[in-house]
Protein backbone atom coordinates (compact mmCIF):
# COMPACT_ATOMS: atom_id res chain seq x y z
CA UNK A 1 0.00 0.00 0.00
CA UNK A 2 1.82 2.34 -1.43
CA UNK A 3 -0.09 6.03 -1.64
CA UNK A 4 -1.37 7.40 1.57
CA UNK A 5 -5.02 6.41 2.25
CA UNK A 6 -7.03 9.83 1.77
CA UNK A 7 -9.77 11.20 4.03
CA UNK A 8 -13.36 10.98 1.49
CA UNK A 9 -16.35 13.53 1.81
CA UNK A 10 -19.58 12.68 0.33
CA UNK A 11 -21.73 15.93 0.90
CA UNK A 12 -25.40 16.02 -0.62
CA UNK A 13 -28.11 14.32 -1.10
CA UNK A 14 -29.30 11.77 -4.03
CA UNK A 15 -33.13 10.99 -6.21
CA UNK A 16 -34.17 9.14 -8.87
CA UNK A 17 -36.66 11.02 -10.70
CA UNK A 18 -38.48 12.73 -8.37
CA UNK A 19 -38.24 9.50 -5.52
CA UNK A 20 -35.76 11.17 -3.05
CA UNK A 21 -33.00 8.40 -2.18
CA UNK A 22 -31.30 9.95 0.51
CA UNK A 23 -31.49 13.77 1.83
CA UNK A 24 -28.78 16.29 2.55
CA UNK A 25 -26.43 14.34 4.40
CA UNK A 26 -22.28 15.11 5.07
CA UNK A 27 -20.80 11.63 5.70
CA UNK A 28 -16.71 11.89 6.06
CA UNK A 29 -14.81 8.55 6.13
CA UNK A 30 -11.57 9.27 7.75
CA UNK A 31 -8.39 8.30 6.13
CA UNK A 32 -6.81 4.95 6.99
CA UNK A 33 -9.71 4.31 8.82
CA UNK A 34 -12.52 1.84 8.74
CA UNK A 35 -16.36 3.72 9.04
CA UNK A 36 -19.23 1.77 9.46
CA UNK A 37 -22.61 2.91 7.67
CA UNK A 38 -25.02 0.69 9.68
CA UNK A 39 -28.98 1.09 8.44
CA UNK A 40 -31.72 -1.27 6.97
CA UNK A 41 -32.66 -1.83 3.78
CA UNK A 42 -33.70 0.57 1.13
CA UNK A 43 -31.83 4.00 2.66
CA UNK A 44 -29.93 4.40 0.16
CA UNK A 45 -26.20 2.62 2.16
CA UNK A 46 -25.64 1.26 -1.45
CA UNK A 47 -26.51 3.89 -3.54
CA UNK A 48 -24.09 6.24 -1.59
CA UNK A 49 -21.58 3.40 -2.09
CA UNK A 50 -21.82 3.10 -5.57
CA UNK A 51 -22.30 6.59 -5.90
CA UNK A 52 -18.65 6.84 -4.18
CA UNK A 53 -17.21 4.37 -6.81
CA UNK A 54 -18.58 5.66 -9.52
CA UNK A 55 -20.79 3.01 -11.18
CA UNK A 56 -24.57 4.54 -9.97
CA UNK A 57 -26.33 5.82 -13.81
CA UNK A 58 -29.42 6.36 -12.63
CA UNK A 59 -29.35 8.52 -9.66
CA UNK A 60 -29.01 12.12 -9.49
CA UNK A 61 -26.64 13.09 -6.94
CA UNK A 62 -26.17 16.65 -6.19
CA UNK A 63 -23.07 17.45 -3.85
CA UNK A 64 -19.75 16.72 -3.58
CA UNK A 65 -17.18 14.13 -3.37
CA UNK A 66 -14.21 14.89 -2.30
CA UNK A 67 -10.65 13.73 -1.21
CA UNK A 68 -8.32 14.92 1.08
CA UNK A 69 -5.34 14.70 -1.29
CA UNK A 70 -7.75 16.55 -4.10
CA UNK A 71 -7.00 13.65 -6.20
CA UNK A 72 -9.81 11.93 -8.53
CA UNK A 73 -11.27 9.15 -7.27
CA UNK A 74 -11.30 6.72 -9.99
CA UNK A 75 -8.72 4.01 -10.34
CA UNK A 76 -8.38 4.26 -6.37
CA UNK A 77 -10.91 2.29 -5.06
CA UNK A 78 -11.19 -1.70 -4.55
CA UNK A 79 -14.92 -3.44 -3.96
CA UNK A 80 -16.07 -6.30 -2.20
CA UNK A 81 -19.89 -6.75 -2.30
CA UNK A 82 -22.48 -9.00 -1.08
CA UNK A 83 -21.82 -12.65 -1.72
CA UNK A 84 -18.45 -12.98 -3.56
CA UNK A 85 -18.65 -12.07 -7.08
CA UNK A 86 -16.53 -14.77 -8.22
CA UNK A 87 -16.56 -15.89 -11.86
CA UNK A 88 -17.43 -19.58 -11.76
CA UNK A 89 -15.85 -19.74 -15.28
CA UNK A 90 -12.07 -18.77 -13.97
CA UNK A 91 -10.48 -20.87 -11.55
CA UNK A 92 -9.23 -19.01 -7.94
CA UNK A 93 -6.04 -17.68 -9.24
CA UNK A 94 -7.83 -16.19 -12.83
CA UNK A 95 -10.26 -14.58 -10.29
CA UNK A 96 -7.91 -13.00 -8.00
CA UNK A 97 -6.24 -11.60 -11.14
CA UNK A 98 -9.22 -10.51 -12.80
CA UNK A 99 -8.73 -6.94 -12.26
CA UNK A 100 -5.28 -7.36 -14.47
CA UNK A 101 -7.39 -8.85 -16.81
CA UNK A 102 -10.29 -6.23 -17.15
CA UNK A 103 -7.23 -3.82 -17.84
CA UNK A 104 -5.29 -5.65 -20.33
CA UNK A 105 -2.56 -5.57 -17.95
CA UNK A 106 -0.27 -8.58 -17.57
CA UNK A 107 -0.97 -10.71 -14.75
CA UNK A 108 1.49 -11.49 -11.68
CA UNK A 109 0.66 -15.16 -10.69
CA UNK A 110 3.79 -15.02 -8.02
CA UNK A 111 1.98 -12.15 -6.54
CA UNK A 112 -1.66 -13.57 -6.72
CA UNK A 113 -0.33 -17.19 -5.00
CA UNK A 114 1.22 -14.73 -2.85
CA UNK A 115 -2.26 -13.52 -1.75
CA UNK A 116 -3.64 -16.54 -1.70
CA UNK A 117 -1.40 -17.50 0.73
CA UNK A 118 -2.03 -14.55 3.38
CA UNK A 119 -5.42 -15.58 3.22
CA UNK A 120 -4.82 -19.47 3.66
CA UNK A 121 -5.78 -20.77 0.41
CA UNK A 122 -2.34 -21.36 -1.59
CA UNK A 123 -3.07 -24.78 -2.20
CA UNK A 124 -6.52 -23.78 -3.99
CA UNK A 125 -5.35 -21.24 -6.53
CA UNK A 126 -6.42 -24.78 -9.37
CA UNK A 127 -9.60 -24.83 -8.14
CA UNK A 128 -13.12 -23.63 -9.63
CA UNK A 129 -14.96 -21.37 -7.34
CA UNK A 130 -17.66 -24.26 -7.02
CA UNK A 131 -15.00 -26.31 -5.07
CA UNK A 132 -14.84 -23.91 -2.67
CA UNK A 133 -16.74 -23.30 0.62
CA UNK A 134 -18.66 -20.08 1.33
CA UNK A 135 -16.02 -18.86 3.48
CA UNK A 136 -13.25 -20.19 1.08
CA UNK A 137 -14.97 -18.09 -1.71
CA UNK A 138 -15.60 -14.99 0.39
CA UNK A 139 -11.57 -15.45 1.17
CA UNK A 140 -10.89 -15.17 -2.24
CA UNK A 141 -12.84 -12.20 -2.68
CA UNK A 142 -10.48 -10.91 0.02
CA UNK A 143 -7.03 -11.88 -1.99
CA UNK A 144 -8.34 -10.31 -5.39
CA UNK A 145 -9.45 -7.08 -3.40
CA UNK A 146 -5.77 -6.75 -1.84
CA UNK A 147 -3.91 -7.86 -4.95
CA UNK A 148 -5.80 -4.55 -6.34
CA UNK A 149 -3.55 -2.96 -3.93
CA UNK A 150 -6.03 0.25 -3.29
CA UNK A 151 -5.63 2.76 -0.68
CA UNK A 152 -9.56 3.08 -0.45
CA UNK A 153 -12.22 -0.36 -0.40
CA UNK A 154 -15.79 -0.27 -0.64
CA UNK A 155 -17.14 -3.12 1.45
CA UNK A 156 -20.93 -3.51 0.65
CA UNK A 157 -22.56 -6.18 2.99
CA UNK A 158 -19.71 -8.45 1.93
CA UNK A 159 -20.43 -10.67 4.73
CA UNK A 160 -24.27 -11.27 4.91
CA UNK A 161 -24.19 -14.42 3.31
CA UNK A 162 -21.64 -16.27 5.95
CA UNK A 163 -22.79 -18.43 9.08
CA UNK A 164 -22.05 -16.82 12.38
CA UNK A 165 -18.75 -17.98 12.54
CA UNK A 166 -17.08 -17.95 9.10
CA UNK A 167 -18.24 -14.31 9.30
CA UNK A 168 -16.63 -13.26 12.55
CA UNK A 169 -13.34 -15.24 10.68
CA UNK A 170 -13.67 -13.18 7.60
CA UNK A 171 -14.01 -9.85 9.86
CA UNK A 172 -10.95 -10.55 11.57
CA UNK A 173 -9.18 -11.27 8.35
CA UNK A 174 -10.75 -8.51 6.79
CA UNK A 175 -9.65 -6.19 9.46
CA UNK A 176 -5.69 -7.65 9.59
CA UNK A 177 -5.46 -7.10 5.75
CA UNK A 178 -7.48 -4.09 5.03
CA UNK A 179 -5.67 -1.83 8.26
CA UNK A 180 -4.49 1.05 7.19
CA UNK A 181 -6.81 1.79 4.35
CA UNK A 182 -9.99 4.53 4.14
CA UNK A 183 -12.74 1.68 4.22
CA UNK A 184 -16.17 2.38 3.75
CA UNK A 185 -18.34 -0.80 5.00
CA UNK A 186 -22.26 -0.82 3.98
CA UNK A 187 -24.13 -3.41 6.92
CA UNK A 188 -27.26 -4.08 8.39
CA UNK A 189 -25.51 -6.15 11.05
CA UNK A 190 -24.90 -3.96 14.28
CA UNK A 191 -22.69 -6.69 15.57
CA UNK A 192 -20.26 -5.87 12.88
CA UNK A 193 -20.48 -2.05 12.80
CA UNK A 194 -19.55 -2.64 16.54
CA UNK A 195 -17.09 -4.55 16.03
CA UNK A 196 -15.05 -3.04 13.12
CA UNK A 197 -16.31 0.81 12.98
CA UNK A 198 -13.73 3.18 14.22
CA UNK A 199 -16.43 5.53 13.05
CA UNK A 200 -20.11 4.52 12.94
CA UNK A 201 -23.07 5.79 11.62
CA UNK A 202 -26.46 5.38 11.15
CA UNK A 203 -28.29 6.22 7.70
CA UNK A 204 -32.22 6.15 8.10
CA UNK A 205 -35.10 7.65 6.21
CA UNK A 206 -34.65 10.86 8.50
CA UNK A 207 -30.39 11.10 7.75
CA UNK A 208 -27.23 10.30 9.45
CA UNK A 209 -26.56 9.76 12.72
CA UNK A 210 -23.52 9.54 14.40
CA UNK A 211 -22.71 6.57 16.77
CA UNK A 212 -19.70 6.83 19.27
CA UNK A 213 -17.87 3.61 18.72
CA UNK A 214 -16.80 1.05 21.30
CA UNK A 215 -13.45 1.66 23.09
CA UNK A 216 -10.57 -0.44 21.98
CA UNK A 217 -8.62 -1.17 18.18
CA UNK A 218 -10.83 -3.06 15.42
CA UNK A 219 -11.24 -5.75 15.49
CA UNK A 220 -13.11 -5.93 18.88
CA UNK A 221 -12.86 -9.86 20.45
CA UNK A 222 -16.56 -10.75 19.64
CA UNK A 223 -17.66 -11.20 23.30
CA UNK A 224 -16.09 -8.05 24.71
CA UNK A 225 -18.93 -6.67 27.23
CA UNK A 226 -18.86 -2.86 25.43
CA UNK A 227 -18.66 -4.14 21.62
CA UNK A 228 -21.59 -5.99 22.95
CA UNK A 229 -23.46 -3.26 24.78
CA UNK A 230 -22.86 -1.18 21.21
CA UNK A 231 -24.27 -3.96 19.38
CA UNK A 232 -27.13 -3.34 21.43
CA UNK A 233 -27.84 -0.03 21.37
CA UNK A 234 -27.22 0.34 17.87
CA UNK A 235 -29.86 -2.28 17.34
CA UNK A 236 -32.07 -0.13 19.12
CA UNK A 237 -31.50 2.82 17.33
CA UNK A 238 -32.66 1.22 14.28
CA UNK A 239 -35.31 -0.49 15.64
CA UNK A 240 -36.56 3.25 16.54
CA UNK A 241 -39.34 4.37 14.19
CA UNK A 242 -38.11 7.92 13.46
CA UNK A 243 -34.84 9.76 14.61
CA UNK A 244 -35.51 13.05 15.36
CA UNK B 1 -29.75 -49.09 -17.91
CA UNK B 2 -33.26 -47.80 -16.69
CA UNK B 3 -33.28 -44.58 -19.47
CA UNK B 4 -32.49 -47.40 -21.77
CA UNK B 5 -35.54 -49.67 -20.83
CA UNK B 6 -37.78 -46.67 -20.86
CA UNK B 7 -36.77 -45.90 -24.51
CA UNK B 8 -36.95 -49.56 -25.69
CA UNK B 9 -40.58 -49.83 -23.77
CA UNK B 10 -41.75 -46.53 -25.22
CA UNK B 11 -40.25 -47.55 -28.76
CA UNK B 12 -42.40 -50.76 -28.77
CA UNK B 13 -45.14 -49.16 -26.75
CA UNK B 14 -45.36 -46.65 -30.21
CA UNK B 15 -44.74 -49.32 -32.45
CA UNK B 16 -47.97 -51.45 -31.09
CA UNK B 17 -50.41 -48.64 -31.33
CA UNK B 18 -49.17 -47.86 -35.00
CA UNK B 19 -49.59 -51.51 -35.98
CA UNK B 20 -52.71 -51.64 -33.79
CA UNK B 21 -53.96 -48.49 -35.65
CA UNK B 22 -53.19 -49.73 -39.39
CA UNK B 23 -54.74 -53.22 -38.46
CA UNK B 24 -58.04 -52.33 -36.66
CA UNK B 25 -58.64 -49.53 -39.40
CA UNK B 26 -57.95 -51.35 -41.93
CA UNK B 27 -55.96 -48.84 -43.70
CA UNK B 28 -54.38 -49.58 -46.88
CA UNK B 29 -50.09 -49.75 -47.42
CA UNK B 30 -50.74 -46.82 -49.55
CA UNK B 31 -52.37 -44.45 -46.85
CA UNK B 32 -50.90 -46.05 -43.35
CA UNK B 33 -48.50 -49.04 -43.77
CA UNK B 34 -47.51 -50.88 -40.82
CA UNK B 35 -44.15 -50.52 -38.93
CA UNK B 36 -43.37 -53.89 -40.55
CA UNK B 37 -43.66 -52.57 -43.86
CA UNK B 38 -41.74 -49.42 -43.09
CA UNK B 39 -38.73 -51.15 -41.84
CA UNK B 40 -38.60 -53.67 -44.67
CA UNK B 41 -38.16 -50.61 -47.06
CA UNK B 42 -35.96 -48.38 -44.39
CA UNK B 43 -33.33 -51.39 -45.05
CA UNK B 44 -34.28 -52.35 -48.15
CA UNK B 45 -33.76 -48.43 -49.31
CA UNK B 46 -30.81 -47.80 -47.12
CA UNK B 47 -27.83 -46.96 -49.60
CA UNK B 48 -30.77 -44.41 -51.20
CA UNK B 49 -31.99 -42.89 -47.83
CA UNK B 50 -28.30 -42.81 -46.45
CA UNK B 51 -26.81 -41.00 -49.91
CA UNK B 52 -30.10 -38.26 -49.06
CA UNK B 53 -29.51 -37.92 -45.34
CA UNK B 54 -26.04 -37.36 -46.13
CA UNK B 55 -26.80 -34.50 -47.97
CA UNK B 56 -29.49 -33.17 -45.54
CA UNK B 57 -27.46 -33.63 -42.58
CA UNK B 58 -24.71 -31.00 -44.58
CA UNK B 59 -27.43 -28.65 -45.13
CA UNK B 60 -28.03 -28.49 -41.30
CA UNK B 61 -24.52 -28.58 -40.15
CA UNK B 62 -23.54 -25.78 -42.37
CA UNK B 63 -26.56 -24.05 -41.39
CA UNK B 64 -26.26 -24.90 -37.49
CA UNK B 65 -22.81 -23.44 -37.66
CA UNK B 66 -23.27 -20.48 -39.74
CA UNK B 67 -26.16 -19.35 -37.47
CA UNK B 68 -24.46 -19.79 -34.53
CA UNK B 69 -21.39 -17.80 -35.61
CA UNK B 70 -23.94 -15.11 -36.82
CA UNK B 71 -26.53 -15.12 -34.27
CA UNK B 72 -23.48 -14.89 -31.76
CA UNK B 73 -21.91 -11.88 -33.20
CA UNK B 74 -25.21 -9.79 -33.79
CA UNK B 75 -26.14 -10.92 -30.23
CA UNK B 76 -23.08 -9.29 -29.05
CA UNK B 77 -23.37 -6.12 -31.41
CA UNK B 78 -26.47 -5.80 -30.21
CA UNK B 79 -25.63 -5.44 -26.28
CA UNK B 80 -23.07 -3.76 -27.01
CA UNK B 81 -24.24 -0.62 -28.91
CA UNK B 82 -27.48 0.79 -28.11
CA UNK B 83 -27.18 2.75 -31.74
CA UNK B 84 -28.01 -1.21 -33.06
CA UNK B 85 -30.31 -1.90 -30.58
CA UNK B 86 -32.44 1.22 -31.42
CA UNK B 87 -32.07 0.54 -35.44
CA UNK B 88 -31.73 -3.13 -35.91
CA UNK B 89 -34.21 -4.68 -33.26
CA UNK B 90 -37.58 -3.85 -34.75
CA UNK B 91 -35.86 -4.90 -37.82
CA UNK B 92 -35.52 -8.89 -36.41
CA UNK B 93 -38.87 -8.45 -35.13
CA UNK B 94 -40.51 -7.84 -38.20
CA UNK B 95 -38.43 -10.52 -39.88
CA UNK B 96 -40.25 -13.08 -37.55
CA UNK B 97 -43.55 -12.08 -38.45
CA UNK B 98 -42.53 -12.80 -41.80
CA UNK B 99 -42.97 -17.28 -42.38
CA UNK B 100 -39.57 -17.95 -43.35
CA UNK B 101 -41.63 -20.88 -45.75
CA UNK B 102 -42.75 -17.88 -47.87
CA UNK B 103 -38.87 -16.86 -48.49
CA UNK B 104 -37.81 -20.51 -49.62
CA UNK B 105 -38.93 -19.94 -53.27
CA UNK B 106 -36.89 -16.93 -53.32
CA UNK B 107 -34.19 -18.28 -51.95
CA UNK B 108 -33.81 -21.14 -54.45
CA UNK B 109 -34.20 -18.23 -57.00
CA UNK B 110 -30.98 -16.57 -55.55
CA UNK B 111 -29.15 -19.19 -54.45
CA UNK B 112 -30.06 -22.07 -57.08
CA UNK B 113 -31.31 -25.72 -56.42
CA UNK B 114 -28.03 -26.81 -54.73
CA UNK B 115 -27.13 -27.15 -51.12
CA UNK B 116 -26.57 -23.74 -50.24
CA UNK B 117 -30.61 -22.23 -50.46
CA UNK B 118 -30.88 -24.81 -47.86
CA UNK B 119 -28.15 -23.92 -45.81
CA UNK B 120 -29.49 -20.17 -45.94
CA UNK B 121 -33.51 -21.57 -44.83
CA UNK B 122 -31.79 -23.36 -41.94
CA UNK B 123 -29.74 -20.51 -40.93
CA UNK B 124 -32.59 -17.80 -41.53
CA UNK B 125 -34.85 -20.11 -39.11
CA UNK B 126 -32.51 -20.78 -36.58
CA UNK B 127 -30.61 -16.83 -36.74
CA UNK B 128 -33.74 -15.51 -34.04
CA UNK B 129 -33.68 -17.57 -31.32
CA UNK B 130 -29.95 -17.92 -31.33
CA UNK B 131 -29.65 -14.20 -31.34
CA UNK B 132 -32.55 -13.75 -29.28
CA UNK B 133 -30.93 -16.31 -26.53
CA UNK B 134 -27.51 -15.16 -26.55
CA UNK B 135 -29.02 -10.89 -26.42
CA UNK B 136 -31.54 -11.84 -23.70
CA UNK B 137 -28.52 -13.33 -21.65
CA UNK B 138 -26.06 -10.05 -22.48
CA UNK B 139 -27.98 -7.91 -21.19
CA UNK B 140 -28.89 -10.00 -18.12
CA UNK B 141 -25.14 -9.35 -16.48
CA UNK B 142 -25.51 -9.21 -12.76
CA UNK B 143 -25.45 -5.83 -11.80
CA UNK B 144 -22.69 -6.38 -9.56
CA UNK B 145 -20.33 -8.22 -11.72
CA UNK B 146 -20.47 -4.82 -13.86
CA UNK B 147 -19.86 -2.85 -10.80
CA UNK B 148 -17.01 -4.90 -9.83
CA UNK B 149 -15.27 -4.73 -13.23
CA UNK B 150 -15.81 -0.89 -13.36
CA UNK B 151 -13.83 -0.08 -10.17
CA UNK B 152 -11.16 -2.39 -11.56
CA UNK B 153 -11.27 -0.17 -14.00
CA UNK B 154 -12.52 -2.33 -17.28
CA UNK B 155 -13.39 -0.76 -20.47
CA UNK B 156 -16.69 -1.11 -22.20
CA UNK B 157 -14.61 -3.92 -24.35
CA UNK B 158 -13.32 -5.79 -21.76
CA UNK B 159 -16.38 -5.80 -19.89
CA UNK B 160 -18.03 -7.26 -22.44
CA UNK B 161 -15.02 -10.10 -23.30
CA UNK B 162 -14.18 -10.74 -19.82
CA UNK B 163 -17.54 -10.35 -18.42
CA UNK B 164 -20.75 -10.13 -20.11
CA UNK B 165 -19.78 -12.87 -22.73
CA UNK B 166 -18.82 -15.50 -20.40
CA UNK B 167 -21.50 -14.73 -18.06
CA UNK B 168 -24.09 -15.43 -21.23
CA UNK B 169 -23.14 -18.18 -22.71
CA UNK B 170 -25.61 -20.62 -21.04
CA UNK B 171 -27.88 -18.47 -22.80
CA UNK B 172 -26.35 -18.88 -25.76
CA UNK B 173 -26.51 -22.33 -25.09
CA UNK B 174 -29.90 -22.72 -24.80
CA UNK B 175 -30.54 -20.39 -28.13
CA UNK B 176 -28.07 -23.34 -29.71
CA UNK B 177 -30.16 -26.21 -28.56
CA UNK B 178 -33.17 -24.76 -29.86
CA UNK B 179 -31.66 -24.28 -33.29
CA UNK B 180 -30.42 -28.02 -33.31
CA UNK B 181 -34.02 -28.73 -33.31
CA UNK B 182 -34.93 -25.99 -36.07
CA UNK B 183 -32.05 -26.01 -38.52
CA UNK B 184 -33.48 -29.68 -39.72
CA UNK B 185 -36.94 -28.22 -40.49
CA UNK B 186 -35.86 -25.07 -42.43
CA UNK B 187 -33.41 -27.33 -44.49
CA UNK B 188 -36.55 -29.75 -45.38
CA UNK B 189 -38.46 -26.37 -46.10
CA UNK B 190 -35.82 -25.63 -48.91
CA UNK B 191 -35.80 -29.38 -50.64
CA UNK B 192 -39.43 -29.37 -50.66
CA UNK B 193 -39.49 -26.63 -52.53
CA UNK B 194 -36.75 -26.60 -55.06
CA UNK B 195 -33.92 -29.67 -55.07
CA UNK B 196 -33.12 -32.86 -56.40
CA UNK B 197 -31.49 -34.20 -52.93
CA UNK B 198 -32.12 -34.45 -49.67
CA UNK B 199 -34.62 -36.03 -47.39
CA UNK B 200 -37.06 -33.44 -48.01
CA UNK B 201 -36.41 -34.01 -51.78
CA UNK B 202 -36.83 -37.80 -51.21
CA UNK B 203 -40.08 -37.86 -49.27
CA UNK B 204 -41.83 -35.25 -51.56
CA UNK B 205 -41.15 -37.57 -54.80
CA UNK B 206 -42.00 -40.44 -53.05
CA UNK B 207 -45.17 -39.20 -51.86
CA UNK B 208 -45.68 -38.26 -55.48
CA UNK B 209 -45.29 -41.75 -56.40
CA UNK B 210 -47.88 -43.23 -53.24
CA UNK B 211 -44.34 -45.17 -51.82
CA UNK B 212 -45.78 -43.79 -48.66
CA UNK B 213 -43.87 -46.26 -46.77
CA UNK B 214 -40.37 -44.95 -48.45
CA UNK B 215 -41.88 -41.66 -47.69
CA UNK B 216 -42.39 -42.88 -43.80
CA UNK B 217 -38.57 -44.33 -43.45
CA UNK B 218 -37.17 -40.72 -44.80
CA UNK B 219 -38.86 -39.03 -42.42
CA UNK B 220 -38.35 -41.74 -39.43
CA UNK B 221 -34.57 -41.32 -40.36
CA UNK B 222 -34.72 -37.41 -40.57
CA UNK B 223 -36.31 -37.58 -36.77
CA UNK B 224 -33.47 -39.70 -35.52
CA UNK B 225 -30.20 -37.12 -37.11
CA UNK B 226 -32.39 -34.47 -35.43
CA UNK B 227 -32.19 -35.99 -31.89
CA UNK B 228 -28.80 -37.34 -32.52
CA UNK B 229 -27.88 -33.59 -33.56
CA UNK B 230 -29.71 -32.19 -30.31
CA UNK B 231 -28.04 -34.93 -27.84
CA UNK B 232 -24.51 -33.89 -29.66
CA UNK B 233 -25.31 -29.87 -29.56
CA UNK B 234 -26.37 -30.27 -25.76
CA UNK B 235 -23.62 -32.55 -24.50
CA UNK B 236 -21.19 -30.15 -26.72
CA UNK B 237 -22.92 -26.75 -25.11
CA UNK B 238 -22.87 -29.07 -21.25
CA UNK B 239 -18.87 -28.94 -21.74
CA UNK B 240 -18.01 -25.71 -23.31
CA UNK B 241 -20.34 -23.28 -22.63
CA UNK B 242 -22.55 -24.07 -19.24
CA UNK B 243 -20.88 -26.64 -18.08
CA UNK B 244 -18.45 -24.48 -16.08
CA UNK B 245 -21.04 -22.24 -14.34
CA UNK B 246 -22.99 -25.49 -13.43
CA UNK B 247 -20.06 -27.70 -12.71
CA UNK B 248 -20.09 -28.21 -8.38
CA UNK B 249 -17.46 -30.53 -6.96
CA UNK B 250 -13.64 -30.40 -7.30
CA UNK B 251 -12.02 -29.37 -11.00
Amino acid sequence: MHPTPPELVIEGSARIGDTPIFGPLRLCMPAGRWTCLLGPSGVGKTTLLRLLAGVDDVTDFTGTITASDGLALPGRMALMAQGDLLMPWLDVLGNVTLGARLRGAPRDKERALAMLNRVGLGEHARKTPEALSGGQRQRVALARTLMEDRPIVLLDEPFSALDARTRAQMQDLSAEHLMGRTVLMVTHDPAEAARLGDAIHILSESGLTDFTPPQGAPPRPVDDTETLAAQGRLLALLRAPAMP
Amino acid sequence: MSRLVTIVTSTTLALVLWQGLVTLADLPAFILPGPGRVFETLWASRALIAHHATITGAEVLLGLALGAVLGGFSAIGLAASPMARRLIRPMMVFSQAIPVFALAPILTLWLGYGLWSKVAMALLIIYFPVTSAFFDALMRTPQHWLDLGRIMGANRHRLMWHIRVPAALPGFASGLRLAAVYAPIGAIIGEWVGASKGLGYLMLLANGRAKIDLMFAALIVLALLTLLLHAGVDRACRKWLDGKAARHGPA
